[in-house]
């Protein structure tokens, strides 16, 4: 019930920024393009203003709500306004908005945190404002192919994912999980064999059933899909899709495990929840924040253009433990986070084969998270039934 | 004749603007309940769509699509037909714009772009002759069947694009390959805005001409009114059903090749961004005449374009702006009812006995 | 452990579990469409009107702790929208299609400002009816959950049929949307029963909506509607106008959702795209074979998609 009251509490003080808001709105009529989040009490008199697209609603309860969490963080800082743009199309929608944010509302940095942003609309806005500062979602940006005004970042997500697979491992008794995918690309593939080589790296008879729904976002198939994998027997579920809300009711329903994605969901499965990958994002935009108000800039190259990793660098972490863990999993999962957070062992470490039994990874070979390869990855790991062709 | 009719006109530009008025009232009340204030918004409204050259071109950049596409319903609807397939068209246009483009790969990049606009010039106008196909050979329901359709194509565009056309390092976003800078339509000169645009409005008024100055366009009025008088008359009533849906299908179809050659430079998922219904809406609300259908795309681009700042500036939830054009196009339709209903605006009825 | 390998005997099962549990959307959008399309109008803006329900059911569910009041928040959100699009879509010169797409926008619109704070809570759920109990495999057990709404819904279709059959109000729709002018004869007052189907049916569809977000997939997103509301309008085409016949047409649309996962879950994963847009093949096909230009089909209302005759 204590949940119910917070709702209430949070709605009443939104509902008091918001007359906030718009009776200084009146005060500055025409100019007035004031936010709730602006704080100007930065040192230097004009706020930063640090602009955030979304590709859906701000309140998905997933993707991009983990983003907004990361933007939330950084509006409490002193001297960072921002201003903040949900459900904009992968379209000249979101150069427009970029350019209206910039023009209208002044913002000198621009967060556009879906990865189809990128080529061909981050690009072209970037060329048209060489001041403005853009840090992409995705880690695409190719040094002296792309504009010096252009940063990227992303996170090894599949490293949370890893130990979310060990802790899948120990719990299952069917010896199957299964992972609800959105579309079969690198991301997810690589999401989807990280999971299944932790959860084989203890319990190496486990199978992963992979399921592609084909679209980022539709509940109805998706709950289809955790009800088809119950059916087969499959006692663990995960997923890689925008909002995994209903996959982790449905499981619940079922009576079945579950391990979160993209943030905490462990309120809505409270009997089935294992853990979860969850992003970070507070921790890597606090980061840049920092660095923008010192001053420093992509442009002379203070700020890196690329900036990734995993759960050493905070770019990720996993949900706290749920009940139905044992001490036994968690022992093995934190050694295993231990391990991956010193960067003394690889996940993609020889000899790996493919599910149709073609060796991808040479015996001897070890491929750090940065490898090439494992972003373009278009194959699933033995032990995964599915299939990566459409 | 011009003169005579002056109250007439009044009344098509009075009544629309009025409906526009009460549409801002409405959702002035919306947003003061919401806890925004409605002057504030208004004039951020004005301010991210009109307010200055750089946002009326925000603005006529969303417009551009909605053109082309809404001709896709006006056209048709000359003959009775009611057809939403405007975003099936719009899709399989552009997937065959992108398959013409990258066969033609190589070539100068007029002959690709001439290629890959007659490719999704024709792909878009089969796909709505199908409509009206099945419709005069079948008597297959237009809606439903062009409704069904949207699906379909949205299907085939996600099979082919993560399947046989996709370019293998298109890594997390399956797209076809690139038809090359080189071949991409550029922009309007001294502006952001491309080609689209003068394509749409280039459309739009012939397809105005098309309708109101030549026999084919006669033939067609006279269908629409009356199918049995047509067939009496001798006029070939299939044949017109499936050029009129031909030629509407395939400004959709252009509108598709535009979006591939003039923003993404690949066919992908983004293809189906909602252009489709939106042209549906603007056909209707411009009572399908092709030259009002331009204003209308303005305005709803307009509105497009502004749902962002309502977003950043007023705190309002994204789903604002989904409020904001129901509200708009609810009044507007219903305005349509008050056509002669306004005394001042009766012409003398000596005058002009014409008035339907 | 009774979690014994279907194999592919999850591929019936499951499809009949899907039936079961994804039915209710579609036969409900679909009753309403065809009541509203027998008084000779349509309404495409089932959608919104689906979006509503959902969001006002699991809103109210939540704010209350009772599932029942939120499908009758449904219902009257469903009514509420219904006055509206009666209202003007039978305005003269207004088409009733341009509203309903214009209702579409609306309507999810306001279920979408609405219902931002409700996306995150977990609202209380429908009791379900467990038919299942007797089987010792969980795979049974589960499929054989069945939603009291759905239950109602499968009661409906019957009584509507009788209703339009049997009863005076039910032949004065039929009169109403077969020949307005025998009707207006009969001193019926056209835009009343119209007005009123239109809400009927409205309200009918918001209570699919329910049944969305409070049965399955029992949650509110933005998301939640996979576009049955927008499909009730080809249902009731599919369905001849006939409540029985739309009752069949929901189930094979149900089922036809779960296809697609079933299949894959037994390793059949190839053009899941097609699979997942078989529905939509499905009923084309099953248009332009039934279709013909030689009589008009049966059962279609004689007045449907003309414009509404000035009523003033």
């Amino acid at each position: 019930m204590t949940h119910r009251q917070a709702f209430y509490l949070s709605r009443r003080q939104v509902m008091r920024g918001l007359l906030a808001a718009s009776a200084l709105g009146v005060a500055k009529f025409g100019a007035g393009c004031t936010s709730v989040n602006s704080n100007a009490t930065g040192g230097k008199g004009e706020p930063l203003t640090v602009g955030f697209i979304y590709v859906g609603p701000k309140d998905d309860y997933g993707y991009s709500q983990a983003h907004a969490l990361g933007a939330a963080a950084i509006a409490k800082i002193p001297g960072i306004r921002v201003v903040e743009e949900a459900n904009v199309a992968e379209t000249n929608a979101v150069q427009e908005t970029m350019r209206s944010m910039i023009n209208l509302d002044g913002a000198t940095v621009i967060f556009p945190t879906s990865f189809g942003y990128f080529d061909p609309h981050v690009l072209a806005v970037a060329k048209e404002f060489p001041k403005v500062q853009f840090f992409h979602a995705g880690g695409l940006y190719q040094e002296g192919v792309h504009p010096n005004n252009v940063g990227s970042y992303f996170g090894y997500i599949d490293e949370a994912q890893y130990i979310a697979g060990i802790v899948a491992g120990h719990a299952t008794q069917s010896n199957k999980l299964g992972f609800v995918a959105a579309k079969p690309i690198p991301q997810v593939l690589r999401n989807i064999n990280s999971f299944t080589l932790g959860a084989r790296s203890v319990n190496p008879t486990v199978k992963t059933q992979v399921i592609f729904t084909g679209e980022w976002s539709e509940p109805v198939k998706e709950a289809e899909t955790t009800n088809s994998m119950a059916d087969q027997g499959v006692d663990v579920v995960t997923c890689h899709v925008d909002s995994p809300k209903v996959i982790m009711e449905t499981a619940e329903k079922r009576g079945i495990y579950c391990s979160g994605y993209h943030a905490d969901q462990a309120s809505l499965a409270p009997k089935g929840y294992l853990t979860g990958a969850e992003w970070d994002w507070s921790s890597i935009y606090t980061q840049y924040a920092q660095e923008l108000l010192a001053d420093k800039t992509l442009m002379d190259d203070s700020i890196p253009h690329l900036l990734r990793g995993g759960l050493s660098s905070q770019f990720c972490k996993l949900s706290p433990y749920g009940a139905a863990v044992t001490a036994k999993a968690k022992a093995d999962a934190e050694a295993a986070k231990q391990r991956l957070l010193s960067n003394e062992v690889a996940i993609y470490k020889g000899e790996i084969k493919d599910n149709t039994g073609k060796v991808q990874i040479q015996a001897q070979q070890e491929m750090k998270q940065q490898a090439i390869e494992l972003e373009k990855m278009n194959w699933l790991v033995e032990g995964v039934d599915g299939k990566v062709t459409g | 004749m011009m003169v005579k009719h002056w109250r007439k006109t009044l009344e098509a530009i009075c009544i629309p603007i009025g409906a526009l008025l009460v549409a801002l009232v409405l959702f002035g009340g919306f947003c003061a309940i919401a806890g925004a204030n409605p002057f504030g918004v208004y004039s951020s409204i004005y301010r991210a769509a009109f307010g200055t050259w750089s946002s009326f071109q925000n603005t006529l950049i969303r417009a551009a699509p909605l053109m082309l596409s809404s001709l896709c319903t006006a056209l048709p609807a000359r003959l009775g037909l009611v057809i939403i397939g405007n975003e099936g068209a719009i899709v399989i246009g552009g997937l065959s714009a992108v398959a013409v483009g990258l066969f033609l790969d190589g070539s100068a990049p007029t002959i690709v772009q001439i290629g890959m606009a007659l490719g999704g010039i024709v792909a878009g106008g089969l796909w709505i002759a199908l409509v009206g196909a099945l419709r005069h050979y079948r008597a297959v329901n237009e809606t439903i069947s062009s409704l069904l359709l949207n699906y379909i194509a949205i299907a085939i565009l996600n099979q082919l694009v993560s399947g046989v056309m996709r370019d293998p390092s298109s890594l997390n976003k399956p797209s076809t390959y690139p038809i090359g800078m080189a071949s991409m339509l550029g922009t309007l000169p001294g502006t952001r805005v491309h080609y689209g645009l003068l394509f749409g409005i280039v459309a739009c008024g012939l397809a105005y001409l098309l309708i109101q100055r030549t026999t084919f366009g006669f033939a067609a009025r006279i269908a629409g009114g009356n199918l049995r008088a047509a067939r009496i008359a001798g006029l070939p009533v299939g044949k017109l059903t499936m050029a009129i849906c031909f030629l509407g299908g395939a400004c959709a179809g252009l509108a598709g090749m535009v979006e591939v050659a003039a923003v993404h430079g690949r066919a992908n998922e983004s293809l189906n961004a909602n252009y489709g219904y939106g042209g549906v809406l603007v056909a209707f609300v411009a009572r399908h005449n092709p030259l009002a259908a331009v204003l209308v795309s303005v305005l709803l681009g307009g509105i497009l374009a502004s749902s962002g700042i309502l977003q950043r500036s007023h705190n309002l939830p994204d789903a604002t702006a989904l409020v904001f054009q129901g509200l708009v196009f609810l009044v507007v339709l219903y305005s349509e009812s008050l056509y002669g209903k306004f005394e001042m605006f009766k012409e003398r009825s000596a005058i002009a006995p014409s008035v339907a | 452990m009774t979690t014994e390998v279907l194999g592919w005997w999850g591929v019936p099962l499951g499809i009949v579990a899907g039936t079961l549990r994804g039915s209710a959307p579609f036969l409900f959008v679909s009753l309403g469409e065809c009541l509203t399309e027998k008084s000779g109008k349509i309404n495409l803006g089932l959608e919104g009107t689906l979006l509503m329900g959902a969001m006002s059911a699991y809103a109210i569910s939540y704010l209350t702790g009772s599932p029942w009041l939120g499908v009758g928040a449904a219902g009257l959100a469903g009514l509420g929208f219904g006055l509206i699009h009666g209202i003007v879509a039978q305005r003269p010169r207004v088409n009733d299609v341009a509203v309903g797409i214009a209702m579409i926008i609306f309507g999810s619109g306001v279920a979408f400002f609405l219902g931002k704070p409700f996306i995150q809570p977990s609202a209380p759920q429908l009791p379900t009816l467990d038919f299942g109990a007797w089987s010792s495999l969980p795979a049974v057990e589960s499929a054989l959950k069945v939603s009291p709404l759905f239950l109602l819904g499968i009661a409906i279709a019957p009584l509507m049929q009788w209703f339009f059959r049997s009863t005076r109000w039910g032949l004065l729709i039929r009169a109403v949307g077969d020949s307005p002018d025998a009707a207006r004869a009969m001193g019926v007052s056209i835009y009343n029963v119209r007005l009123l189907s239109i809400m009927a049916g409205s309200f009918l569809a918001g209570i699919g909506g329910a049944s969305l977000s409070l049965f399955y997939p029992g949650s509110w997103t933005e998301r939640i509607s996979s576009g049955q509301g927008l499909m009730a309008v080809a249902l009731v085409i599919f369905a001849r106008w006939n409540p029985i016949q739309c009752l069949y047409a929901s189930l094979l649309f149900g089922g036809a959702q779960a296809i697609g996962p079933a299949l894959q879950s037994v390793g059949v994963d190839s053009y899941y795209y097609l699979f997942n847009a078989s529905p939509y093949i499905l009923t084309l096909l099953i248009m332009i074979l039934t279709c013909s230009p030689q009589r008009t089909l049966a059962g279609v209302p004689g007045a449907l998609g003309k414009p509404s005759e000035s009523r003033l």
